[in-house]
């Protein structure tokens, strides 16, 4: 399970994308200390511009939100909750709960991904190891996958950045994935709080840390992979405590391409219906 | 004036030495751990449209086109060959600048042409791209055949030549046109921005009707003034006043508050109002040319409104956690 050390996944060398095998994150809060190395490793590797030092004052969580120079957030959520069977109220008599939570967000490289569906310049693409990539070199910026992905990830990258102008997010590390590496934030992540692997093995993993956390009292423990919606399952998904709508994630998210059918109808109605108006206006006025 | 961090660190530190409290944008959690902003400290769940203004003018100046090459054609079915013409111009004009409009509008506007590289009929903006593109391949070229021929600028068989290239370019131009003026509304109505899918239905019905009427009323101020167009324009306005109440009706609650509150949901207000019973009152009232002002002016308002209304709601978390409850 979790801390396997060097039997890990984590620190494997392996050739997922040569044998097309699906992968996957599995983020797990309840191990994360909060020490942004993924966030820090990923901007190194990746080259992702500094996109503002700014002090919030709200919390540790200076970053925000995921953008397009921002690829992993660790986000710090504070709520008036238990954590499993911690000792809570300075008696111990349960006043005043408080837990800190937190989890490093990331683009889920959705099974339906809306970004990849909407982008009209066949600019993203879906890799062999089954992650959403946006070729920089085809982008034009027309910003139609910024408003189609329901998770809020993708961004396009303002000046005076540099490569502005085109959409930017997590790339899963699909250049080190190519050379048998595994991404740089499951990489470094020091309690594994990020773990890397094969989609199949991790979401086995995943339901089994859900039990076991359970066990221990953790009884809001839940996975977050919203297989039931049009998104059909997330890649890379996460393990939350408490509802998901406290960090950010929204609770059944649907991949815009659903609503076309019904959208195409009105507007094909619309068009027919005008054509024919200006038809018979013509004709019998 | 940019202030360093340390030096707002000490502003607020010396805020909390006298007031015991501290106020401000991005300390509301300072008093206590809990957030007390929907989602998680009323962050944006979905993103904003990335969009300036250029997208809602394109809206306005691609559909009006699209429209006119309606008109176009079936003038010229009906031997209106003035009226064809002029609303041939309002389709040429608009199929030169609506490419313009969207090539501004790109983060990278040298590569535009990657947007030809390939076609995704589940993309809408794929779709669009191609829709613009043939409509301007027949727009321009269907104008200056049909100018040729009006002109007699050849003789004899060429000139019966021009004329028919002319009325199948017009004809294709027509086709193509009234989905450019349509499929706009799909493009908002399929993405993950609450105000925006909720009302997929009705976007393309408004936007086309808009455009339809918004030739009309171009066509009246140019001084066609014909029965036919009076009668479309009395239509158009018709079904934009009940197309008002269809939205007034429809709410969705926080999911879609952004289209009914505070500035982008007055925008929409003022633009359905200009669009539909004033338009109409004016038109009763014989008042032509302020009645196509109205329409015009509510056509343009209106669109600013929607793209106005789509980054307002993406910024609610609420409202995205409305809309999947
Ligand atoms: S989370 Fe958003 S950006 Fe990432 S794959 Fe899904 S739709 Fe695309
Ligand atoms: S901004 Fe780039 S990646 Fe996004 S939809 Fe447009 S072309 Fe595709």
């Amino acid at each position: 399970m979790i801390g396997e050390g060097v039997q890990s996944t984590n620190q494997r060398r392996h050739n997922y994308v040569q044998e097309n095998v699906e992968v996957g994150f599995f983020t797990d809060p309840t191990v994360c200390i909060g020490c942004k190395a993924c966030e820090v490793a990923c901007k190194e590797w990746n080259e992702v511009p500094e996109d503002g030092f700014t002090w919030s004052g709200n919390s540790y969580d200076n970053t925000g939100h995921l953008g397009a120079s921002t690829w992993r957030h660790v986000l710090f959520l504070e709520q008036d909750q238990q954590k499993g069977q911690q000792i809570v109220g300075s008696l111990g008599d349960g006043r005043d709960p408080f837990r800190w939570v937190f989890l490093s967000d990331v683009c889920k490289h959705c099974e339906e991904a809306g970004c990849l569906e909407a982008c009209p310049t066949g600019s993203i693409v879906r890799t062999e190891v089954g992650s959403v990539l946006v070729q920089d070199d085809v982008c034009n910026g027309c910003g139609y996958c910024v408003v189609s992905c329901p998770f809020g990830v993708i961004d396009r990258r303002p000046e005076p950045l540099p490569d502005a102008g085109g959409a930017f997010k997590c790339t899963f590390c699909y250049d080190r994935q190519k050379s048998g590496l595994v991404p740089a934030c499951a990489k470094v992540c020091p309690t594994e709080s990020i773990v890397f692997g094969r989609l199949d093995d991790l979401r086995a993993r995943a339901s089994q840390r859900v039990q076991q956390l359970k066990q221990n009292g953790y009884d809001d423990a839940q996975l977050y992979d919203p297989l039931e919606t049009s998104v059909r399952g997330i890649h890379a998904f996460f393990l939350l405590l408490g509802g998901p709508e406290a960090y950010g994630l929204p609770p059944k998210p649907q991949v815009p391409t659903i609503y076309l059918k019904s959208a195409w109808s009105s507007a094909i109605a619309t068009a027919v219906a005008a054509f024919i108006a200006v038809l018979c206006a013509f004709a019998f006025l | 004036m940019c202030m360093t961090d340390e030096q707002r660190l000490d502003q607020l530190r010396e805020q909390a030495w006298d007031k015991g409290v501290v106020d401000g944008r991005g300390v509301d959690v300072a008093g206590g751990p809990i957030p007390r902003k929907a989602g998680y400290y009323g962050k944006p769940v979905v993103k904003p449209p990335v969009w300036t203004w250029e997208i809602p003018v394109y809206f306005f100046v691609g559909g009006l086109s699209g429209m006119s090459a309606v008109i176009a054609v079936i003038g010229l079915i009906f031997q209106q060959g003035d009226v064809a013409r002029t609303a041939m111009w309002l389709a040429a004009i608009g199929a030169i600048l609506s490419p313009i409009l969207l090539i501004m509008d790109l983060g990278r506007p040298s590569l535009f042409l990657n947007m030809l590289r390939v076609f995704k009929y589940q993309s809408p903006m794929s779709v669009g791209a191609w829709i613009l593109f043939v409509f301007g391949g027949c727009a321009a070229p269907g104008l200056i055949a049909l100018e040729l021929h009006a002109h007699q600028t050849f003789a004899g068989g060429f000139d019966q030549f021009l004329q028919v290239i002319a009325f199948l370019l017009i004809l294709g131009s027509a086709f193509w046109g009234m989905f450019l003026a349509t499929y706009t509304g799909v493009l908002l109505g399929a993405t993950a921005i609450p105000a925006w899918f909720l009302h997929r239905t009705l976007l393309p019905i408004h936007f086309g009707v808009a455009s339809l009427g918004s030739a009309v009323a171009l066509l009246e101020l140019l001084g066609h003034r014909i029965v036919p167009l009076a009668a479309l324009g009395f239509l158009t306005a018709g079904i934009q006043t009940l197309l008002w109440i269809w939205l007034e009706i429809d709410k969705h609650g926080a999911a879609d508050r952004a289209l009914h509150e505070k500035g982008s949901g007055w925008l929409i207000r003022a633009g359905e109002i200009l669009l539909g019973p004033l338009a109409l009152i004016l038109g009763v009232a014989n008042l032509v040319p302020l009645a196509a002002i109205s329409f015009l002016l509510g056509a343009l308002i209106s669109r600013f409104g929607w793209a106005w209304a789509g980054k307002v709601c993406a910024r609610d978390p609420e409202a995205v956690f409305a809309s999947q409850r």
